[in-house]
């Protein structure tokens, strides 16, 4: 087995007020920090969905709990959270692909993530409250 | 040219490729799952838990359960290893993800065959 061969000459650049995440790299973390909330929230949901599904009884009381403001709040995010989650999902499956690698249309793709995502999330819940 | 020495039990691409395959379930799952659930006349218990009975919905939304959790398995774990060092702490949180998740997996089996 050959020796890894680390120490490549790399260019330094550390002015830490002038470096930013650039958008692709913004849409990659949001992904992850999605994705960790929803594992979060899981237990949060399939309690949601045994109390709709349960019994008569149990949506109405399901439907109290979704009424709430603040409960509502909170599931307007997971679902910005999934929708981010699904749309920028589909896109690092098609970078997978070798589809869109390049840097321009990389950087595009990562704008209509995240307009696409905002999107969804503002229409489905405009439709569900 | 890249120099790079592959080491490891070779999971690594297995799990790879089974969180693209749940994430591409779940996708194709969570359109066809939303226009139904947006297509229904109204939004009752009638309606909703109808939705459910249909042995087809059943039999999908539970593997997209078991994708989901299967999924969040690789991805979680991708996350401990990255910000988690000690050995210890990071077998402990992998345990308790496991029970979790089967746990999940056990719930939302219920969920679904009760209606
Ligand atoms: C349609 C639904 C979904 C799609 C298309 C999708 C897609 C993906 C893809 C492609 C990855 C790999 C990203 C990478 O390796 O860089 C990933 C990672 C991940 N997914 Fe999902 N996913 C979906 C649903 C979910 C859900 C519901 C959860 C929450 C429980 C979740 C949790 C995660 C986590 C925690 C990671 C690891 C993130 C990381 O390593 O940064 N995913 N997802």
């Amino acid at each position: 087995m050959s020796e890894a061969i680390v120490r490549k000459q790399r260019p330094k650049f550390l002015a830490l007020h002038e470096i930013r995440l650039p958008l692709p790299g913004i849409v990659s973390i949001l992904h992850r920090v999605s994705g960790a909330g929803l594992f979060l929230m899981l237990p949060f949901l399939l309690y949601l969905l045994d109390r709709s599904l349960a019994s008569p009884e149990s949506f109405a009381a399901y439907k109290s709990v979704v009424g709430n403001p603040l409960v509502k709040i909170l599931l307007l995010g997971l679902l910005w959270a999934y929708m981010h989650h699904f749309c920028a999902g589909i896109r690092f499956l098609l970078l997978d692909l070798h589809k869109g690698i390049d840097l321009q249309s990389a950087r595009n793709s990562s704008r209509i993530v995240l307009a696409v995502s905002i999107a969804l999330t503002v229409i489905i819940g405009v439709k569900l409250w | 040219m890249v120099n790079r020495i592959v080491v490891g039990a070779h999971y690594g691409l297995r799990d790879w490729i089974a969180q693209r395959a749940t994430a591409l379930f779940m996708v194709v799952f969570t359109i066809l799952f939303a226009a139904a659930a947006l297509g229904l006349p109204e939004m009752s218990y009638q309606t909703w838990s109808g939705l459910f009975r249909n042995g087809i919905v059943r039999f999908f939304a539970f593997l997209f359960f078991l994708a989901l959790f299967y999924h969040a398995w690789i991805g979680v774990r991708d996350i401990y290893m990255d910000y988690i060092k000690p050995v210890g702490v990071r077998l402990a949180l992998h345990l308790v993800t496991i029970f979790l998740l089967v746990g999940y997996a056990g719930w939302a089996a219920q969920i679904l065959w009760r209606l």
